[in-house]
């Protein structure tokens, strides 16, 4: 079981962390906190480029499909989440 | 390089996505907060690009990676700049659903690799050990519910083929625990005997069908949950596959994603005085509560007002709220009442916008699309905040809302929506409400407030209306 318990570890370290620095974020920004959330999950995206190195053909065609998905959420999702977020003024830039 | 390198360059980059979500607990630090987290994603992908292995694939491996990441790229990125903020939860449910089927295919290929490039720690058949077996199962399973379930809340939050009301059957809940079963069955075939991939496959096609059949239940005003929970589905199918790879990366991210969503999805089930299992089995369209006769409770009472009217009553108005629902988003009106509370602000009136934790299809949809309209973030307040000064509002507006202002959930205990939190609008002096017509809101009750002696109902369309409102005030201004 060498690998399981570390991983295991850090996994119930890491909920608690997420859940202290998260139930921190106001419902002003619950929308940018999914959308950024989700950019971050495509972190399989590591997983997807490390799995492209095999020769099998069948994981390869996986991995590849994993690496384009992943891609996907990654840059959209922290791309439409600056978008939404630069959008949050205390003051207006220009006042008509 | 070196695994040490790389692997501080992994912790480096966990570091930056908890920084980055920090970022989002203010609205002033939230913009670079998502930098960091991109910096973060950044920061691990080049890593990984410079690991060993992936490196000494060679320029065709390398070139099949770069192809992958730039075509996942263009698709990203033109998704992110055309996607209208009304349609933001469609947005979500499709990152969710990427997501979800990434973390499978991922899993799928390890597996499919038996033996193949040592990618899991120590080459061979043998390297899938149990729990990395256990793992590949669960990252199968969360990734096509994840994917699966997401593209259902696509589909039904767009309208396309299924319907915004939940979809049940008899029998339904027995099904999907059966399916379960079958899931987890196959699962243990997978992990007793590693080399029977096509086990694997099966996990996948009854996940797959378990992710139709749990979302569809789910009705279009409880998408809010139903969008949270998947996004925690896809956080933990990333950090299962981390459990996969033996990856500390993955693991941690996961666990962060699946953190947030799981918090997001209490924070909605509260928001509606709903346990998660009565909103994931539909109850709320289940007959078992007593049928409310509309029409006893509007006969006669229901106030209709014209737009010149309400002007007048916005003329002598100092404090006014506006209260969004999905309405709004559906006539995305959010520029014309932006427009009417420059308006209103002009002639020195305080103008509020009173945010419900559920109004709109996702968390926080309503404040994007009024931030989207320019309106100073300041100005939009939390239910707790805003409900103890209706009492010294002159005139609330409601736009396309109807079960976040209604008073049965306060006065009437054997109400389906019965102790849910609501907007107190009813308590201000006057209640204008912006509505197409009558008809109950996704609980099917009707709305007392419609009938109150304060209010008054504005028939129509909701930008329009509030075109016309804030035309008939800035004439009510000249003359």
């Amino acid at each position: 079981m060498d690998g399981f318990l570390p991983l295991l570890t850090i996994f119930m370290l890491a909920v608690f962390v997420g859940y202290e620095v998260i139930t921190k974020v106001p419902p002003l920004l619950h929308t940018p906190l999914m959308s950024g959330s989700n950019a971050i999950s495509g972190i399989t995206i590591v997983g997807a480029m490390l799995s492209l190195t095999t020769s099998n053909r069948v994981a390869m065609t996986f991995a590849f499909v994993a690496l384009v998905l992943a891609t996907i959420n990654v840059v959209g999702g922290f791309m439409v989440t600056n978008r939404m977020l630069s959008m949050f003024k205390k003051k207006r830039d220009d006042p008509q | 390089m070196s695994p040490t390198i790389i692997n501080l360059a992994y912790l480096g980059a966990s570091i930056l996505f908890i920084l980055g979500v920090r970022g989002l607990t203010h609205p002033r630090t939230a913009v670079r907060g998502n930098l960091l987290g991109a910096t973060g994603m950044l920061v691990a992908v080049v890593a990984t690009l410079l690991d060993a292995e992936v490196f000494g694939a060679g320029v065709a491996g390398l070139g099949v990676i770069l192809a992958g990441l730039a075509l996942g790229s263009a698709i990203g990125g033109t998704l992110a700049l055309r996607i209208k903020m009304t349609a933001m939860p469609e947005m979500v449910a499709f990152l969710n659903a990427f997501g979800g089927a990434a973390s499978a295919f991922v899993a799928g290929a390890v597996l499919t690799d038996l033996g193949g490039t040592g990618l899991v720690s120590g080459a061979g058949p043998a390297a899938l050990q149990t729990h990395v077996l256990v793992a590949t199962v669960v990252s199968g399973i969360i990734g096509s519910v994840t994917f699966w379930g997401s593209l259902v809340a696509f589909d039904k939050l767009r309208g396309m083929f299924l319907p915004d009301a939940p979809v049940t059957f008899a029998g339904q809940q027995a099904i999907n625990v059966v399916l379960g079963l079958i899931a987890i069955g196959c699962g243990a075939v997978l992990v007793s005997y590693p080399e029977m991939t096509e086990a694997y496959f099966a996990v996948v096609v009854v996940g797959s069908v378990l992710g139709i059949l749990l979302t569809i239940p789910i009705g279009g005003a409880d998408m809010p949950v139903a969008i949270a929970l998947l996004n925690a589905y896809s956080g933990l199918a990333a950090a299962s596959t981390g459990f996969v790879l033996n990856n500390d990366l993955l693991v941690i991210t996961g666990s962060l994603v699946g953190a947030s969503g799981i918090i997001l999805t209490q924070i909605m089930c509260r928001a509606m005085n709903r346990s998660l299992v009565n909103v994931l089995v539909g109850a709320i369209a289940a007959g078992d509560t007593k049928k409310i006769d509309a029409d006893a409770v509007y006969a006669g009472r229901v106030k209709r007002t014209s737009a010149e009217e309400v002007a007048m009553l916005l003329e002598t108005a100092r404090r006014v709220v506006i209260v969004p629902g999905y309405g709004l988003a559906v006539s995305q009106a959010q520029h014309q009442v932006r427009e009417l509370a420059t308006v209103l602000e002009g002639r020195g009136v305080e103008v509020e916008y009173a945010i419900h934790p559920v109004a709109g299809r996702m968390p926080g949809h309503m404040n994007v699309l009024l931030a989207e309209a320019d309106v100073e973030y300041d100005k939009l307040k939390e239910m707790d905040t805003v409900n103890p000064t209706f009492g010294q509002t002159d005139v609330t507006i409601v736009i396309g809302a109807n079960d976040i202002v209604n008073p049965s959930a306060r006065t009437d205990p054997s109400s389906p929506i019965a102790g849910m939190p609501i907007l107190d609008v009813d308590k201000s002096t006057s209640v204008v409400i912006i509505k197409r017509s009558l008809s109950p809101g996704f609980a099917g009750i009707p709305n007392p407030l419609f009938a109150a002696d304060n209010a008054l109902m504005l028939f129509g369309d909701g930008k329009q209306a509030v075109l016309e409102l804030t035309a008939a005030l800035k004439d009510a201004g000249v003359g």
